[in-house]
């Protein structure tokens, strides 16, 4: 199958649900529902060890039985964690949300961070982003050292696996080694969404071998559609199909000034500052420049992160989406089930089924 | 999922729980184990379920919480077992990883108390601490850690960490590890009734296993520290729980079964009250009062309409946990030879065991195999039987076995008479291994005055009735 051409795939939305010192369940509930509500794909909750707040994951899978559709996307770092604890949890985020969740995937960087566990030095970005693509690719074999169907349950035999179809993935990293199977079957989605932010040079290797959806902080249509096609070539170089790599922009929203009013001098499109590019404006503004920016092929889609929570993703899903959706531009319902139903991603074949030659 | 009403719902709700039940008794602590990945759990009955599907751990932990129980409880993996090189796939095997599952129980139970084994040797404080903290937070004020170590560099070739840590390592490691997470959960103070709480204080620990500093990325929990619980019932397990933890779980070992263990069930009576003596005599050398410290031992319940039917109920079981291949299995560990082609129904093995062959990986051992095989040749001598109901009648284990009257009977007993604050049940059936106790058995424990007939707090300490952890520092 050919892929897309593209920015004429559909439009795919993506909101961040950060809620800063929020350590109860129902915020973050409200927000997701609020995002499901507008059929975005996915939300993300960003982490990091140091941050104040729960843990990312934890607070995902809590939402995960009060929603129904939309994906749950919680950063997991690779730095100080065991990549063998990593993917289990992923996994099991897979199976108690039915197929909904992802992970973006992060780094440690800090001396702060190397401090709360005392267990490694700080290392240089791209010697961390290395790893990262390490524990990226041994989370991917530990999915599927479970074949689908290994678990047979045959009383005849009295084996509740098919044992030729549980695999060791014996991979040795710079850093790590992990001998497998993982102790979680597959999960529903094969593998759970890859998301990496490949706005940084030394992230986007990693973005190019492993992401299903790479983010890209751009203040413009131009800077997006470079590194998206920075990513095309690469990930096209390591032989995998490009039309399988989702490319967003990642934009802070601030939807607080009113209808139109877009920020002075600079003509409703983002400001760059030190958080990332900002847009400031109405969410009619805002919905008319994801139109003009996936009409022209730069991106697949939208991250947006609200500056004012609850305030920027109510504006953002009753005002931005809405319209967009009146314009035909963006989907009223989930067509599927899983993230990678939203995302138009199929579900991976299996590595070692495919190996074996067998069914998978 | 059928829905069922137990008299419970119809029951009044007007008077004040207590501690103590109306008769002066002391009210029994339940808590529900999922069902295994090992033999225990019978998955060739028609009504067994999926081991991994939500749907499954639902249906269990809103079984628990319909039946008031204290907590719900889930095991751990983190290497499949092998056998000669191959990987085990007799038993049920595969689960999800404990924590996520019960951060997601929390959106669907109100109540109940949710416990997650998570390993000491394999993880690092800070991120269990901040893992287990979110989910007293994601839960308002539920969970538990069931504190476990690991020995075998087999588990640790999943790890960075690797290796292996003997038995001495391990128990420090995971003593300095439960104080570490103490330390981490003591930096927030409470938050005040209004405003923000106050910013944490720095901490740093300098210890034999965990030199780290910083602040501590969660605001202090619902609970001050979760519930830590301790499996098992070694001398230094006994020791440990003494000093540290809330909750002792004894008398069963998922996924091993050594013959001649004790468990609880009737006619152990005696050992279980030694036991909780024992126990409990250790917790003044730590300054802390009895009641800090409550003994909740795994126990399996066989229920039917007349004694003699649940005695069959229970020898089916028996029967369908140890499949013909499972005790095959059981003899080749003990023996340490290959015994494919050897027919279950027939005799033990002729041969002695090899006493140098090495034991199965991942799971823990049968002790001496010669004294092993002594005791499992007397058993088939004298009652006449083959390999296969040898196995079944050393390795099986049942603990409460009667009508619904009769079982409420013995767990009582074992309550007033000091041998446990409670139980843990081990269901071998997922995900309705627990309706019939719910449904016939808790409504009885209440008429006796045994048990809650609601819950009077929200918290899991409030459910076992523990006290808020002191802050220190």
């Amino acid at each position: 199958m050919t892929p897309p051409a593209p920015g004429h795939g559909p439009l795919h939305l993506a909101a961040a649900v950060d809620l800063p010192g929020a350590f109860d369940a129902a915020p973050y509930t409200e927000l997701a529902r609020l995002a499901e509500s507008g059929a975005l794909d996915f939300v993300t909750l960003g982490d990091s060890f140091a941050r104040h707040g729960p843990d990312a994951l934890a607070v995902l899978a809590r939402v995960a039985p009060d929603t129904g559709r939309v994906g749950l996307v919680p950063t997991v770092t690779t730095t100080h964690t065991e990549p063998f604890h990593v993917q289990a949890a992923v996994a099991t985020l897979d199976w108690v949300s039915h197929g909904r969740a992802g992970w973006a995937v992060d780094v440690s960087a800090t001396e702060a961070d190397a401090r709360l566990f005392g267990r490694r030095r700080v290392a240089s970005r791209e010697a961390l982003w290395r790893e990262a693509g390490e524990v990226a690719d041994v989370a991917r074999r530990l999915w599927d050292s479970w074949e689908d169907g290994a678990e047979i349950r045959d009383a005849a035999t009295g084996r509740f696996v098919d044992r030729d179809k549980l695999h060791h993935v014996d991979f040795a990293g710079n850093t790590f080694s992990v001998r497998g199977p993982s102790l979680v079957p597959r999960p529903p989605q094969g593998h759970p969404v890859v998301v990496v932010d490949a706005t940084d040079g030394h992230t986007r290797e990693t973005a190019a071998r492993h992401a299903d959806v790479a983010l890209v902080r751009a203040a413009s249509p131009a800077r997006a559609d470079s590194v998206r096609a920075e990513l095309h070539r690469r990930a096209t170089e390591l032989g995998r199909n490009r039309g399988k790599l989702r490319v967003f922009a990642a934009l802070l929203v601030d939807l607080g000034g009113g209808e139109h009013a877009a920020q002075p001098g600079h003509g409703g499109g983002p400001l760059p500052t030190a958080d990332g590019p900002l847009y400031r404006g109405g969410p009619v503004d805002l919905a008319e420049l994801i139109a003009t920016w996936h009409g022209a092929g730069a991106v697949d889609g939208f991250h947006l992160t609200p500056v004012e929570p609850r305030r920027d993703l109510e504006r953002l899903v009753n005002g931005t989406v809405a319209l967009l959706q009146h314009r035909g531009l963006f989907r009223t319902f989930y067509p599927g089930t899983t993230l990678r139903d939203h995302l138009g991603l199929a579900r991976p074949a299996n590595r070692y089924a495919a190996l074996a030659g067998g069914p998978s | 999922m059928t829905r069922t009403h137990s008299p419970r719902t119809h029951s009044p709700r007007t008077h004040t729980p207590r501690p103590h039940s109306p008769r002066g008794g002391k009210l029994m602590h339940l808590a529900a184990h999922f069902p295994g990945a090992d033999n225990t759990t019978v998955w060739t009955d028609p009504a067994a379920g999926s081991q991994i599907d939500f749907s499954s751990f639902e249906h269990l932990a809103r079984t628990a919480e319909r039946g008031l129980f204290d907590y719900f409880f889930l095991a751990e993996g983190l290497r499949l077992r092998e056998h000669k090189g191959r990987i085990h796939d007799l038993d049920v095997v595969g689960r999800p990883e404990p924590i996520t599952v019960l951060n997601a129980l929390a959106a669907v139970t109100d109540r109940l108390g949710l416990a997650a084994t998570v390993d000491a040797t394999f993880n690092e404080p800070y991120e269990l601490a901040r893992r287990l903290a979110s989910l007293d937070h994601l839960s308002g004020g539920r969970a538990a850690w069931n504190v476990v170590t690991t020995s075998d560099a087999f588990t640790g070739e999943n790890f960075r960490r690797g290796g292996f840590l003997d038995r001495a390592d391990r128990c420090t490691r995971a003593a300095e590890f439960v104080a570490t997470a103490r330390e981490l959960w003591d930096t927030w103070a409470p938050a005040g009734p209004d405003g923000p709480p106050v910013a944490p204080r720095p901490f740093a620990h300098h210890g034999q296993h965990f030199d780290i500093a910083g602040e501590f990325g969660v605001e202090r929990s619902p609970q001050g520290h979760p519930v830590v619980i301790q499996a098992g019932d070694t001398p230094e397990g006994r020791e440990f729980a003494a000093s540290t933890a809330d909750v002792v779980f004894t008398g069963w070992r998922p996924g091993g079964h050594p013959p001649g263990e004790h468990s609880t069930r009737h006619g152990t009576l005696e050992a279980d009250r030694a036991l909780y003596a024992d126990v409990k005599s250790r917790l003044a050398t730590y300054g802390r009062a009895p009641d800090e410290l409550k003994i909740m031992p795994g126990v399996t319940v066989v229920l039917g309409d007349t004694a003699a039917e649940a005695q069959e109920r229970a020898a089916e079981i028996r029967r369908l946990q140890v499949s013909p291949q499972n005790a095959l299995l059981a003899v080749e560990q003990v023996w340490g030879v290959d015994l494919s082609g050897h027919d279950p129904d027939g005799p033990l093995p002729a041969i002695d065991p090899d006493p140098h062959a090495g034991p199965v990986q991942g799971r823990a051992g049968f002790g001496d195999p010669l004294a092993v095989a002594e005791q499992w040749r007397a058993l088939s001598r004298a009652k006449g039987l083959s390999l296969h109901q040898t196995v079944i009648e050393t390795t099986a284990r049942q603990s409460f076995i009667g009508t619904p009257d009769a079982v409420a009977a013995g767990l009582a007993e074992f309550v007033a008479a000091d041998a446990a604050d409670g139980f843990v049940l081990v269901p071998h059936l997922t995900p309705g291994g627990l309706d019939e106790f719910v449904e016939r058995v808790v409504p009885l424990l209440q008429e006796r005055g045994v048990f809650r007939t609601e819950y009077a707090g929200t918290t899991l300490r409030s459910h076992l009735g523990l006290p808020e952890p002191v802050r220190k520092g």
